[in-house]
């Protein structure tokens, strides 16, 4: 924020929502979102993380699942080191009517603005064994990450294991300011109007 | 199609009415005027049309015939007649159609502007013509005879119509005119709709012709180029230009040509051709090969595609750099090997003569050899080539050659020719030599076989003659005497001059010399001092020596010399040249002539056999057959063993075995050979022959000589020799070639096996060699001369390769880089990397340095980041090494600060490598299995009353310390109740001197006679409250008071809140082991004063001042409550032991019978309960994690041992899952040590047992005390709760720092030492948390101290802060509590009955005799007393400074007289122990301060640093009193005790002059 035009921190400002998922023989789920970010980033606006309605399946799309909750955040920060991430866990009920966590997962929001649209394959920790995997379904109770937080790092997830459990959409809006005065050149050379580029990116083949 | 709207338009013409018709229903919607135009429009539409039509007046034939293809067909019939007065018909129309053009014109000039709307209208008209077809036909049937005329008229009719509006005025007239139109158009419907018309039929010649009009079909014929290539160019081929076009995707001939023709009818086709005149294409995007491992299904019945084939096993040999992987599998390379035969060139079986014979043969081939190779010759003539030349370069100078080039090269020519006559004389000799010895040889066979009577070898050697003409061998033999001759001479000429050149310099070097000398010498007769100088001259001038003039040399000499050498070596004139012949014509002595040695020889020989085995990559691949060996020892085997190869070869080795008999099989040597080159193929290799020997030793009793056995060939045994079995291999090794004619070479890559022709060329491999890859300058070289297509993408890489090698000289890096790309991914060079504050900071944070940890948002630009940020670090870094002492006050307290320091920081780091590893627990939440007994319980709760009479606290849900930040944490304080809290002194105003004869009595701590006036007293007794106390919490400087109580024994049961700030706003579990602060339990009595005691007015109104003084503290560090969750219990209220103007009241309502050490213990007590909101989960995963860690490290102890204490552990914690057994700790060093081996009697300082000398209680108690008052510094502290250190005795008293552990260790020691009983208990208390404390037997009673207070405290003292001992640790053995209870009252310490306590060792694991790791003995410095009276000074003047700073707006007034009197008194306490002088110590002061209203208190503490006790004086709150003549007193006393333990008493008052 120099008064020589240059400033000091550039902004990326994210909106857009988590549509939906695809969650087979699942139903009736709740997503919650927080946003992971590096020690160099400050969010100025909207919230950080948040908790969607209870969602059922319809009979047109038996498979889709449809939230349709906005994400609204801005970011400031020095350093495109630690980049945000959002991080969707989906919770819905099990056969007993517990509560239970059905995914994980987590994504860098794009950082060429634009509309870009996101696949996050989803995945829950499994259990340590047979029988801890019939006691945590009988009593509810499955293995759940301590803090969701965990899927958006790579420390010290050797220990763990997951098993793929869906998908969730999300679909981003992203708009950064000062990002190329400040020197990260994020929009590819040939793309004039970002936003009539197509939004075929992400996981769609599965 | 160009005619489609012009005749759209008169049509449309006719049906435009409908349009205005529709709308007229709705009349009022289109004004006249709207309409009006629409006709304008249309009316216009047909003007231009018209004008079309006009203007291209040869068309409209043509395109009426296209319009009219309905019409025609309909009227088939038709005349040409027809057609005819059509044609006049239309010429007719002209005159009319010129009178509309007039009008147009006029319309035109009226509406220009409407120009550029017709569009529209044709639009309309255009899409309503299909549909309306029905009136056209209807007028057609209407007018049968003229229809195609219609048109004409109707558009005659239209324009005449146009004409009339246009004449007409533009008004409602319109309307009517619009009505009239319709009028008729429906007036002509009417009739005409209900006109028949037979069905259309479309003969199949017609269709087809409308068809040929409608469609076209592409020719399949291939299309001329020329017609494809633009004007007159010729097509170009790039390819046959050198260009790389990549492979056209593949379109059947016939489908291209009916494209290129297609094409070709559009406009512009020829675009779409390139240069060659093919269709532009890319290249094929197929790749050859599938990129996805093909898919096998193992199901029956599939696609035979799809069906699994069987393939021979892969063998996937690793480790080979050039495996040949399955994925690139080209199918199997072959190497043909051809093993022909071996000869043996020695054999033990070898006779004498075979030896021989081997020797012929042997010089035989060489002289063959050298035959063919003719060197002697060959030289000569060169010889003579170059006598010629200079010769000729001599003579003819002028004729040819310049002169100057000619002098030139006549002294190389004579170079070249000396060193070529010396060369051939070289060979001239070794001929003649080996000519010499191949007759010797034979000579000798023949003389063997003279002597042996048989022969074993058919060999015979023929010496042939050839006659020569003497007169021409002796012309020649002397000419080249004398040519020698001549040219030695010169060369002695030559030299001769040289050496007289350097004579004569020499000489004149001499002489100079020689006259310097005799001047010298004049000089030293002139001067004696340079004497020394001039000797050494001397020295070195009698070194020199006259040179030697060089001698002459003689042509006679050197002419003997050569004719010497020339008999020699040459051939003498005359002599007939001999040229041998060896020949195998020879017979062999059949065996029965031989005699018995030889024939035992020869059969021998028919013995042994021979058989060669193949290895390849040091594996057997196969052995040829079993030959016996021949008499002449030859062995043929004509066997060519085809090896299929998946690997590179590395070494190919062939192993020659022999063998006797039937039985043994000797290996006889080792062959290597070499891996053929890529371009050796089979049928092309040729026959090699690698020779062997082998190191045997043979020794065989028949007439062979064995091998590495000495023989002779003379009678007399002289001259003797060894031989060693040796021989040569024939073989030759190739590629063999497949049936294609496709060499069987692995492939350097796959591209380049297609193209077996070329593959020299493409194949680096096969044309350089496998090393070559490696040969970045070989392989450039290849890459140049195979002229690689530089455009073909299957080159890319290559070309890149050798692009950079070439551009360098092909210069290969004589270095090996391990990150090669590192260079390219360096954003800024590492200069800048290291001078950018940014990037400093980056990397700081990244390396969680605890000062940047917690670094948010690193600003973007360097000039934003402030130097001031690693000032701090620097400061540490530096300070590292450099011992602070003003911080420590103490050098020896400094060094240890720093080393303690040192090993935190090793500590730490192991810490955060632990803690950067992850255990599933960490990172994943999962429910325990329930076992049966917590089900059971589950279900019991159930049952559970629902508000129990006493209700238990219920857990509370922790909270991991991630997401927390700033006021998220509360620390809740209890504060319940206090006991025994002291009270104040009755006034009296005069008070016998209290006796010091009972200590039992709390009452004698009666009061001095006090200040306070007589007045004042019967007031004060009146309002009298023994005590107003409160309590107030101070935590990190925030302060939280309770509401004042009264009495000795309060009861606030208040909750006060105070909030944590973690330091750095770093939560994270580390940073909040790391919390060093406390919490401060003060406690205090509130005195009310009259303000104004002598105020007039005091009737009228009370003003009071409020004074609190302070009575005494508790200190609760936070990482105790941190571990423990809650800290809750009844404390013990640390009261100063002098408190001015308080006593203790006398308890006499509690009896404690039984309780006889008591009395020592006795004091305030407070009962608190401290926990933290919301719970912190303390990092005991990390900690355990770290002790498994050190466990890790090495150990001394005996694996056994230290599976003896796993087990004991596990089945003690199995019992009682709550108790802690301790069996191994860790050293400073990180070993593992058995707990065991740190008890040993040690001995205390002499100083202290020295002092009492025969109370043993005493002793003991000075003992405690002097142990207590080494600070403490909890590990937990020091090392952020990673693991506990256990340092041995002499280490904690050379650190003077330690915890509960090392206290209570040293303290059993010396209990030890003392001859006590004691052990060391392993427990829970309270402040502390797991702790250690020691247990004595003392007089059939158990006493437990706490090693870091010195007190003491009966097993059933209930206010004993120990409460649950888990395990007694004793010398040479532990014991584990399995008593039902563990709260030391209520327990037994028996520790001989075993069913209440576990032995480690027992009967079945007897004590081994673990070596204590104490030392011997313990070595103590003397108490420094200077030094303790230096620091004395200045912790009062720091002190002093202090309070002045915490007192900002008030003058701070020191008392000299009360601080001298209070240091006066502070030897006295530290000596009583702070007991039993607070009587005196109050009369004292009364004494001498009589007017003034003193309220203070000494502060005792062990010393380790100046910041805790600067903590403890602000806690007191003395400096808070704000009475306007307050005076205050400090003092500090210092007692030191030996090894440099420092007791610290801080004596601080405040004084109010009374009036």
């Amino acid at each position: 924020m120099a008064a020589a035009g240059s400033p000091g921190v550039f902004l990326l400002a994210v909106n857009g929502q988590i549509e939906s998922g695809q969650f087979p023989g699942f139903d009736d789920l709740y997503c919650k979102f927080c946003f992971v970010y590096g020690q160099d980033w400050v969010p100025t606006a909207g919230l950080e993380e948040g908790i969607s309605q209870i969602t059922s399946k319809s009979d047109v799309a038996p498979t889709t699942l449809v939230w349709n909750f906005p994400i609204d955040i801005t970011f400031k920060s020095t350093n495109p080191s630690g980049w945000p991430q959002i991080v969707v866990s989906v919770y819905g009920p099990d056969f007993f009517g517990n509560d239970v966590v059905r995914g994980y997962g987590a994504v860098h929001v794009p950082f060429t603005p634009g509309r870009h649209t996101r696949t996050i394959a989803m995945f829950v920790p499994e259990s340590t064994s047979r029988l801890q995997k019939f006691t945590s379904w009988f009593t509810g109770r499955r293995p759940e990450f301590t803090d969701p937080k965990v899927v958006a790092q790579g420390e010290g997830r050797e220990v763990t294991r997951v098993r793929s459990q869906g998908f969730v959409t999300i679909s981003f809006n992203v708009v950064t300011k000062d990002m190329k005065k400040l020197g990260y050149d994020v929009s590819p050379s040939d793309m004039q109007n970002p936003s009539l580029v197509p939004v075929t990116e992400g996981i769609h083949k599965y | 199609m160009a005619a489609g709207p012009s005749d759209a338009a008169p049509q449309a013409l006719r049906d435009l009415p409908p349009v205005p018709s529709t709308s007229r229903t709705g009349f009022a919607e289109f004004s006249v005027r709207e309409r009006m135009r629409e006709k304008l429009k249309a009316a216009r539409a047909k003007a231009e049309i018209t004008l079309l039509q006009e203007d291209r007046s040869p068309r409209p034939r043509r395109l009426k015939s296209i319009r009219e293809r309905k019409t025609d067909f309909r009227l088939d019939k038709a005349s040409d007649n027809d057609k005819f007065s059509e044609m006049q018909e239309d010429e007719s129309h002209l005159p009319s159609k010129m009178k509309f053009r007039d009008s147009v014109k006029r319309h035109k000039q009226k509406s220009t502007f409407q120009n550029d709307f017709p569009s529209a209208e044709e639009a309309y008209n255009f899409f309503t013509f299909n549909f309306d077809s029905e009136p056209e036909s209807i007028k057609a049937g209407a007018r049968k005879r003229n229809e195609l005329n219609e048109e004409e008229e109707a558009e005659e009719e239209c324009v005449e119509t146009h004409e009339d509006e246009q004449e007409e005025d533009e008004t409602d007239e319109d309307a009517r005119l619009v009505k009239d139109d319709d009028l008729f158009i429906i007036g002509q419907t009417a009739e005409d709709f209900l006109v028949m018309k037979p069905a259309d039929c479309e003969s199949y010649s017609e269709q087809l012709k409308k068809e040929k009009e409608f469609l076209f079909t592409p020719s399949m014929l291939a299309v001329p180029p020329s017609e494809k290539m633009p004007g007159n160019m010729q097509p170009r081929y790039l390819e046959d230009e050198g260009l790389y076009t990549g492979e056209r995707p593949f379109v059947s001939q016939s489908n291209q040509n009916i494209l290129e023709n297609r094409i070709l009818r559009q406009e512009q086709g020829k675009e779409w051709f390139g240069d060659d005149g093919k269709i532009l294409a890319l290249p094929n995007p197929i790749k050859q090969s599938s990129t996805r491992p093909p898919i096998f299904s193992l199901e029956e019945g599939i696609a035979p595609e799809l069906e699994t084939v069987y393939r021979k096993a892969i063998k996937m040999t690793a480790a080979n750099q050039y495996l040949v992987g399955p994925g690139d599998f080209q199918g199997p390379f072959q190497l043909d090997i051809d093993i022909s035969g071996l000869i043996f060139t020695h054999h033990p079986c070898f006779s004498r003569e075979h030896v021989l014979a081997a020797k012929l043969a042997q010089l035989y081939d060489q002289y063959l050899a050298r035959k063919q190779k003719n060197l002697t010759k060959l030289l000569t003539d060169k010889l003579h080539a170059l006598r010629n030349a200079v010769e000729c370069s001599i003579d003819g100078g002028d004729a040819g050659v310049p002169r100057p080039v000619a002098q030139q090269s006549i002294p190389e020519y004579k170079i070249e020719i000396r060193q070529t006559r010396r060369l051939r004389d070289a060979e001239q000799e070794k001929d003649r030599m080996l000519l010499k010895t191949i007759i010797k040889v034979w000579k000798q066979i023949k003389s063997l076989r003279d002597f042996q009577k048989f022969t074993n070898t058919p060999m015979k050697l023929y010496l042939r003659k050839e006659e020569v003409d003497q007169r021409l061998d002796e012309k020649a033999y002397e000419a080249e005497i004398q040519a020698e001759i001549n040219e030695l001479l010169e060369e002695c000429m030559e030299e001769y001059e040289k050496k007289m050149k350097e004579y004569k310099t020499e000489l004149q070097e001499w002489k100079s010399w020689k006259k310097t000398q005799k001047s010298k010498k004049k000089k030293k007769k002139k001067d004696i001092h340079e004497e020394e100088e001039s000797v050494e001259d001397c020295d070195l001038g009698e070194e020199r020596v006259k040179p030697i003039p060089p001698k002459m040399a003689n042509s006679l000499e050197i002419e003997q010399q050569v004719r010497e050498k020339a008999d020699n070596c040459r051939r003498k004139p005359g002599e007939p040249a001999l040229i041998p012949e060896l020949v195998l014509s020879g017979s062999v002595t059949p065996t029965e002539l031989c005699p018995r040695a030889e024939v035992l020889r020869r059969e021998d020989v028919k013995k042994r056999s021979a058989f060669i085995k193949v290895l390849f990559n040091a594996k057997e691949v196969s052995r040829t057959v079993t030959r016996p060996i021949s008499s002449d020892f030859r062995v043929h085997f004509g066997q060519i063993f085809n090896l299929q190869i998946f690997n590179w070869p590395e070494s190919l080795k062939l192993q020659i075995y022999e063998t006797m008999g039937m039985s043994s099989t000797t290996l006889l040597a080792e062959v290597f050979i070499p891996v053929p080159e890529t371009t050796v193929l089979t049928g092309s290799a040729p026959m090699e022959e690698i020779e062997f020997s082998s190191n045997q030793r043979v020794m065989l009793d028949h007439e062979g000589v064995g091998s590495g056995v000495s023989f002779s060939f003379e009678a007399d045994g002289s001259n003797k020799m060894t031989l060693m079995t040796s021989g040569k291999v024939s073989n030759s090794v190739s590629w063999a070639v497949g049936e294609k004619g496709i060499p069987l070479i692995p492939p350097v890559s796959q591209q380049n096996t297609g193209i077996p022709s070329a593959l020299k060329n493409i194949d680096a491999i096969a044309s350089i060699g496998t090393s070559g890859l490696t040969d970045m300058k070989k392989l450039a070289k290849w890459a140049v001369e195979a002229k690689l297509d530089p455009n073909d993408p299957n080159n890319a890489a290559l070309m890149q390769l050798i692009m950079v090698a070439t551009s360098g000289e092909a210069r290969v890096p004589d270095f090996f880089r391990l990150e090669q790309l590192q260079q390219e991914f360096n954003f800024v060079s590492d200069e800048e990397f290291n001078r950018s504050k940014r990037f400093r900071l980056l990397q700081l944070r990244n390396g969680e340095v605890a000062e940047f940890r917690n670094y948010k948002q690193v600003p973007l630009h360097e000039r934003e980041i402030s130097e001031k940020i690693f000032e701090d670090y620097e400061k540490r870094l530096q300070e590292r090494d450099v011992i602070d002492s003003k911080n420590y006050l103490d050098a020896h307290r400094a060094v240890v600060a720093n080393y303690l320091q040192k090993v935190r920081e090793s500590v730490i780091n192991r810490f955060l490598i632990a803690k950067h590893n992850f255990l599933l627990s960490d990172l994943v939440n999962e429910e325990e299995i329930p076992s049966l007994g917590i089900l059971g319980l589950s279900l019991f709760k159930l049952a559970e009353p629902k508000r129990p009479l006493k209700p238990r606290r219920k857990e509370r849900k922790k909270v991991t310390a991630q997401n927390l930040s700033d006021g998220d944490i509360k620390l809740l304080v209890n504060i319940i109740r206090a006991y025994d809290i002291p009270v104040r002194k009755p006034v009296m105003s005069k008070l016998p001197q209290p006796s010091k004869s009972s200590r039992s009595f709390n009452d004698m701590f009666a009061a001095s006679p006090s200040a306070q006036s007589p007045m004042d007293s019967p007031d004060w007794a009146l309002n009298q409250v023994l005590v107003r106390p409160f309590v107030e919490v101070s935590f990190q400087r925030t302060v939280c008071r309770t509401t004042t109580a009264e009495g000795p024994n309060p009861n606030w049961n208040e909750e006060l809140e105070l909030p944590f700030r973690a330091p750095n706003g770093d939560y994270s579990t580390h940073s909040l082991q790391s919390v060093k602060d406390e919490v401060f339990i003060n406690v205090f009595d509130e005195v009310l004063h009259d303000a104004v005691e002598d105020d007039p007015e005091r009737g009228s109104g009370i003003r009071t001042r409020v004074e609190r003084h302070w009575l005494g503290c508790v200190k609760i560090p936070f990482t105790t409550i941190y571990f423990q969750a809650r800290v809750d219990g009844t404390f013990k209220v640390d009261v100063p032991p002098v408190l001015l103007g308080y006593s203790k009241e006398k308890n006499l309502g509690i009896e404690r019978g039984y309780d006889s050490v008591q009395n020592l213990s006795e004091g305030s007590y407070i009962t608190l309960f401290i926990t933290i909101e919301p719970q912190l989960i303390p990092g005991e995963s990390v900690r355990e994690k770290m002790n498994e860690m050190l466990k890790k490290f090495d150990t001394q102890e005996e694996e056994k041992l230290l599976q003896a204490a796993a087990k004991y552990e596990a089945e003690c914690t199995s019992k009682f899952p709550s108790r802690k057994c301790l069996t191994t700790v860790i050293d400073l060093n990180g070993k593992t040590v058995f707990i065991t081996r740190y008890i040993k009697p040690l001995n205390p300082p002499q100083e202290l047992l020295d002092a009492i000398p025969n109370s043993s209680q005493t002793a003991a108690e000075l003992v405690a005390r002097y142990v207590a008052l080494i600070p403490f510094l909890p590990d937990s502290v020091s090392f952020a709760g990673i693991c506990d250190l256990w340092s041995t005795s002499d280490q904690f008293l050379y650190l003077l720092a330690g915890d509960e552990e090392e206290h209570a260790v040293l303290l059993c020691n010396y209990f030890l030492g003392m001859g006590k009983k004691a052990w060391l208990i392993i427990g829970n208390a309270i402040p502390e948390g797991p702790t250690a404390y020691v247990l004595t037997l003392e007089q059939s009673q158990y006493v437990i101290w706490n090693p870091s207070t010195g007190c003491f405290y009966g097993q059933y003292d209930t206010f004993c802060p120990l409460q649950n001992v888990y395990c007694l640790i004793g010398c040479d053995n532990i014991w584990f509590n399995m008593q039902e209870y563990d709260s030391p009252i209520r327990i037994n310490f028996d520790i001989s009955k075993p069913k209440l306590w576990k032995s480690f060792f027992s009967r079945r694991l007897p004590y081994p005799g673990l070596r204590s790791i104490q030392p011997e003995e313990l070595v103590y410095q003397h108490a420094d007393k200077a030094a303790a009276v230096e620091l004395q000074g200045r912790i009062e003047k720091i002190l002093k400074e202090k309070i002045m700073e915490w007192r900002p707006r008030h003058l701070t007034r020191w008392n000299r007289y009360c601080t001298s009197t209070l240091r006066n008194f502070l030897p006295l306490l530290e000596q009583n122990q702070g007991k039993d002088i607070e009587d005196d110590h109050q009369a004292e002061l009364q004494k001498q301060l009589g007017d003034y209203r003193v309220s203070g208190f000494p502060i005792h503490m062990p010393f380790s640093e100046v910041r805790p006790l600067i903590e403890a004086v602000h806690s007191m709150g003395v400096h808070t009193i704000d009475v306007s003549n307050v005076e205050f007193a400090l003092a500090v006393y210092i007692h030191a005790y030996p090894q440099n333990v420092l007791s610290v008493w801080i004596y601080i008052a405040s004084l109010v002059r009374n009036r």
